[in-house]
């Protein structure tokens, strides 16, 4: 579809200048923003504004140009779930499944997530800047090349890591109490990937074990720790400062001896 | 005269494979296998075999097939098999047909006929493995509210006293097994297990050895018509303490241990002569009436300064439901239910077989009519009698049982083979004997071992279907009859057992 | 006796299954506000439910019968009426009667509303206390002519619900009209039961409701042991369910909602284990003896009685809730969003753990947070 096309067949709470589309979601149900956002991607749009948004779904599904997408409010349930490329910066709070089997992309959150932050996820970066929720990361993956980063800047809540088969998970723990996190069953599951927690994470599952990191990982760890402060005008070095635990599994098969053969 | 009772059982020995090693010789302690040094051959006097397949299981080259006799009687859906040579062996005799193990006619077992539950859509299953699943259940009585004090800090305080509980890491105990129907090994390796895994294995009628005294916190006592082995020391050895007033094997009769079966060691722990019977009465003879229950039950409270709970155990009759309730408001802290299926060292079977009712419908009406009366939280109640399963443990916690006892499926993991001859004392596999020769066949730490392992499969099964119904708490299947559905049962079964038929 | 179940539940399914959108918002000063906000956000999470039933609990709507049980009551037909009006004349002092106001909305099939103030005739309780000759007679009307049902029976409170998305239903009650300083809200996806009023959210005994959403696999065990004690699971629903639980811990036996959180999504064995000997053995004693009470399976409630409102989430944690607060409102969602829409600007806003409950109080201005 041609840009004119859409522009013609805009609502009125769109407004186009050059090459940046500008809309206003108040009202508008999250069916006919996502297609407006679909009609918009790859049609000379290369980045959307959206205000008002209160709850609205899906926000960045199915998408695989390589727009960019602010949004200014707080998106509903799935935002950027299956997302192929799309770079979705959140000004304000996001809710459950943000990033759910993402393909690859990038979402930057100003605030704190729900539940369920990157879920499955295949590839792609999520960076939440404050504190997340139950089961972040749960069964995220990895494959040949592509490899899912999250990194969350406060703490997130039990079951952290659940289940993990691959990318990297990094909680930084600004402003937690006395460096410790609560979240129980950290890495339950785990048989892949790599957690970077900083701080003291006391309860763990059974198919996890923590070591030191190494030179690999502190590079690794910089490159990602760097990339977030950017976002959020952070000291990447203070951080970087202070002791970082490494989580891994214990094996990838986790359950050989569990059955009888 | 000339028994006109064939043998049930023929011994096929393939002589290619045989290698003459003599095992089977030395293992069978019925004197079936003899070699015949002129011909350098193993024969077999088939009269002697009881398909115990020790010879079978231990023959290195796999050499011995035990097959049932082919010469069976005329079919006959009246005068079966063991109908007739029952009654042969009853006129060569003059006695009682004696038995071992638990009842073997079809038809008893509803298990088989109840069907769990799993979450699809409206309510999501758990993965075990990874998100907690909470077995843990305490055995004991509890009261319908408590007393709490909030504190000023926001702690809680808490001020009623509850009654001693035990505590089950899975719910699944041992059941009662005589010290004399089995040997000490086994006894050894019951205790052993039942500490590492934290549960709980109960001493039978026999007494506890001296030896098993260290594993107290893991044992439970009972005290029994006979009484035997019952002194203040013993009372006070154990976790919980149990009356026994029945057992499903035998209900309303006395127990026998054959006097071939006492030897020194049985008649030290039993404080009665060497070789002479064991004899346990029918009844308690102090038990006459349901207000004596109540005093023994508080005689045994005071005899150990009410730190312990105290359980009751009948076999499951047509008034079970009625029972367990002038139980409950006797004082005890658990009911014991042994259905039909139960299993003993020995029984006529005539009994064994014909008396008593299946331990899933007793159950299912003890719970509803305890739940009735409104004292289902006086005391626990927990089921036994042929569980041979996982599954079976899982529909017995849903019908109502707080946990349950298992026996001949512990014998099984340590070898036995169900061939129904304990009553002989020369269990081969060295379990339901007394004989030194025999019993050192159990090694106590291997049997510790195996049932152990049986002990962790089965739990790691329950978890795996607790997880799938979306349950993490054992305390949400425990009576909750929406998990079950009935298959091939009519209106009146359904309806006793508090389940709908599956498609409801 | 018509069997409320039969018309609840009329594919006689083992339990109604519902999903649903909640929300909840108090002011703790008990200033009153009208329905408009409420309505915005539970109408905000319209997704979560499929129009077949709405509903809301409102706290403080009658300050002029503050003293009186004001009955509000569905009949699917007059003669229905006519039996209640006389079961009602014969046992209650009537102060006030009156058709509910209603007005055109998108609503499958209204029945007639009425609404009744109302006190217990003297010479008919005896030594009766007067909870439980209302819990009676408001049994009695919901079974006696199986058209007839009491929607709530509490004083200066009332549930209003029905067929219809929530916005709908408010708007069919015409509830911006009314202020109250409490209000809570439920959207329903129900899988049966499409035309039954009486089905929707939420649920009521004296003066507590329930909103929920979630389902409760436990609930085979909670109704048995319920039913110990004399309550009557007649809706087949786990919301009744978890309404009579809180009325047994709660009202007969005196427990805190501190307590009462720790009965129903108590810690794990693992957390009470590590507790310090005192804490440990309260918790134990918690769990052994109220077990069959745990609420097994994902489940948010928002609870609100006089002068509190409490949302709790399962122990592990499997159904959202979002707490959040400004100035003197305390808010409870299925989604952050809605609160967002009412209120743009939050002094606070956070996820409360699984098992821990949010409770806001009128007497105390501040939310507490119970954390073990």
């Amino acid at each position: 579809m041609v840009l004119k096309d859409v522009i013609n067949r805009v609502p009125e709470n769109l407004i186009i200048k050059k090459n940046v589309a500008m809309i206003d979601a108040t009202g508008v149900y999250y069916r006919d923003l996502n297609s407006l956002l679909r009609s918009l991607d790859g049609n000379g749009i290369e980045k959307i504004e959206i205000r008002n948004v209160y709850g609205q779904r899906y926000i960045g599904t199915d998408l695989d140009g390589h727009i960019k997408i602010d949004v200014y409010g707080t998106p509903g349930n799935d935002l950027g779930a299956f997302m192929k490329g799309a770079n979705i910066t959140v000004h304000g709070n996001v809710q459950d499944g943000c990033g759910n089997t993402m393909d690859h992309g990038q979402i930057v959150v100003h605030g704190r997530a729900g539940d369920l932050v990157g879920h499955s996820m295949r590839g792609g970066k999520i960076f939440i800047r404050d504190d997340a929720g139950y089961r972040v990361g749960i069964h995220m993956k990895e494959y040949l090349g592509k490899r899912p980063f999250i990194v969350i800047g406060g703490t997130a809540q039990d079951f952290l890591g659940e289940y993990m088969a691959g990318g990297v998970l990094v909680v930084l723990g600004i402003n937690i109490k006395e460096s410790r996190h609560n979240a129980r069953f950290v890495g339950t599951g785990m048989h892949g990937g790599t957690m970077y927690i900083r701080g003291e994470v006391h309860h763990l599952g059974e198919e996890v074990e923590v070591t030191d990191l190494e030179e690999d990982d502190f590079r690794l760890l910089g490159n990602l720790v760097d990339e977030f402060c950017s976002y959020y005008g952070l000291d990447a070095e203070k951080i970087l400062e202070s002791k970082f635990n490494k989580l891994v599994p214990v094996s990838s098969r986790p359950y050989g001896n569990l059955y009888a053969y | 005269m000339k028994s006109y009772v064939s043998p049930e059982y023929i011994v096929e020995r393939d002589q290619d494979r045989c290698i003459r090693c003599k095992v089977c010789v030395n293992q069978c302690s019925y004197e079936t296998h003899y070699y015949d040094e002129e011909d350098d051959i193993i024969l077999s006097r088939n009269e002697n075999c009881v398909n115990c397949q020790r010879c079978a299981t231990f023959c290195p080259t796999q050499a011995i097939t035990i097959r049932e006799n082919p010469n069976h009687y005329r079919s006959n859906a009246n005068w079966t098999q063991e109908a007739i040579a029952g009654i042969k062996k009853q006129a060569e005799t003059g006695g009682v047909v004696l038995t071992g193990m638990g009842c073997d006619k079809p038809n008893l077992t509803y298990w088989d006929r109840l069907l769990l539950n799993a979450s699809q859509v409206t309510n999501p299953s758990i993965d075990p493995l990874r998100e907690p699943m909470e077995m843990r259940t305490y055995i004991g009585s509890k009261p319908d509210s408590l007393e709490l004090d909030m504190e000023e800090c926001g702690g809680v305080m808490l001020k009623t006293k509850l009654a001693p509980q035990l505590r089950l890491e899975t719910p699944i105990m041992f059941s009662a097994m005589s010290y004399g129907s089995i040997s000490l090994n086994v006894h050894k390796s019951l205790a052993r297990a039942a500490s590492e895994v934290g549960t709980f294995y109960n001493t039978g009628e026999g007494g506890l050895e001296k030896s098993l005294y260290k594993y107290g916190d893991h044992v439970i006592v009972q005290v029994a018509s006979g009484r035997f082995g019952v002194h203040s020391e013993y009372l006070n050895a154990g976790a919980a303490i149990e009356i026994k007033i029945g057992q499903g094997a035998k209900p309303g009769i006395g127990g026998h241990l054959p006097g071939e079966k006492v030897s020194k060691e049985i008649s030290e722990t039993r404080m009665i002569p060497v070789g002479t019977d064991a004899l346990s009465p029918a009844p308690q003879h102090d038990i006459y009436s349901i207000e004596d229950l109540r005093q023994l039950i508080y005689a045994l409270k005071e005899a150990t300064d009410y730190t312990k709970p105290v359980f009751v155990k009948i076999a499951a009759v047509h008034n079970s439901a009625a029972i367990a309730s002038g139980i409950v408001r006797a004082g005890a802290d658990a009911v014991v239910l042994d259905g039909v299926r139960g299993g003993t060292g020995a029984a006529p079977r005539i009994i064994r077989d014909n008396v008593g009712i299946p331990i899933e419908m007793a159950l299912a009406s003890v719970d509803q009519r305890l739940r009735d009366e409104g004292i289902r939280n006086k005391a626990s109640v927990i089921a036994a009698g042929g569980i041979k399963s996982s599954a079976d443990v899982l529909k017995a916690i849903a019908l109502g049982a707080d946990a349950v006892y298992i026996a001949t499926a512990a014998l099984v993991a340590l070898g036995c083979t169900v061939c129904q001859k304990c009553y002989t004392g020369k269990c081969p596999w060295g379990i339901a004997t007394t004989d030194l020769w025999l019993t050192k066949r159990i090694n106590p730490d291997l049997g510790a071992k195996r049932l152990a392992g049986l002990l962790r499969g089965w739990s790691l099964e329950i978890m795996e279907m607790m997880g799938g119904m979306g349950i993490n708490a054992i305390e949400s299947v425990r009576g909750n009859r929406l998990l079950l559905r009935g298959v091939g049962l009519t209106d009146k079964e359904l309806k006793i057992l508090g389940i709908r038929m599956a498609g409801e | 006796m018509k069997d409320l179940s039969k018309v609840n539940n009329p594919y006689n399914d083992e339990k109604v299954f519902d999903a649903c959108s909640i929300f909840g918002m108090m002011n703790l000063k008990g200033e009153r506000f009208s329905a408009k906000d409420p309505v915005r956000a539970i109408a905000n999470m319209h997704d979560r439910g499929n129009g077949l039933g709405g509903g809301f609990a409102a706290y403080g709507i009658y300050p002029e019968y503050k003293d009186d049980y004001a009955f509000q009551i569905m009949y699917l037909d007059k003669e229905a009426k006519k039996k209640t009006d006389r079961l009602l004349s014969e046992r209650f002092n009537i102060l006030n009667e009156e058709e509910m106001p209603t007005q055109e909305a998108k609503v499958k099939d209204p029945p007639i509303m009425w609404r009744y103030f109302l006190q217990p005739k003297k010479s008919k309780t005896k030594s009766q206390p007067a909870d439980d000759y209302i819990l009676e007679k408001v049994m009695r009307i919901n079974t006696e002519t199986g058209k007839a049902f009491v929607f709530s029976s509490g004083k200066n409170m009332g549930v209003f619900k029905g067929v219809g998305f929530p916005e709908d239903v408010a708007e069919y009650f015409c509830l911006e009209e009314y202020k109250g300083y409490m209000w809570t809200c439920h959207g329903r996806f129900p899988t049966n039961t499409p035309g039954w009023w009486g089905g929707a959210h939420p649920f009521n005994v004296l003066d507590w409701t329930v909103v929920h959403n979630g389902e409760i696999s436990s609930y085979g065990i909670n109704k048995r042991y319920l039913e110990m004690f004399g309550y009557k699971c007649t809706m087949q629903t786990d919301t009744e369910v978890m309404a009579y639980a809180f009325d047994l811990l709660m009202r007969r036996q005196g427990l805190p909602i501190e307590v009462v959180s720790k009965i129903l999504a108590p810690s794990l064995w693992s957390e009470i284990d590590t507790l310090i000997p005192k804490s440990e053995l309260a918790m134990r004693a918690l769990r052994q003896t109220y077990g069959s009470l745990l609420m097994n399976g994902p489940f948010t409630i928002i609870v609100a009685h006089q002068g509190e409102m409490i949302g709790l989430t399962d122990r592990i944690k499997l159904r959202p809730l979002t707490a959040a607060e400004k100035d003197d409102f305390l808010f409870l969602s299925s989604e952050e969003a809605a609160i967002r829409l009412v209120s743009p600007m939050l002094d606070n806003v956070w996820s409360p753990r699984g098992g821990e409950p949010v409770i806001g109080r009128l007497e105390s201005p501040e939310v507490v947070e119970v954390l073990v």
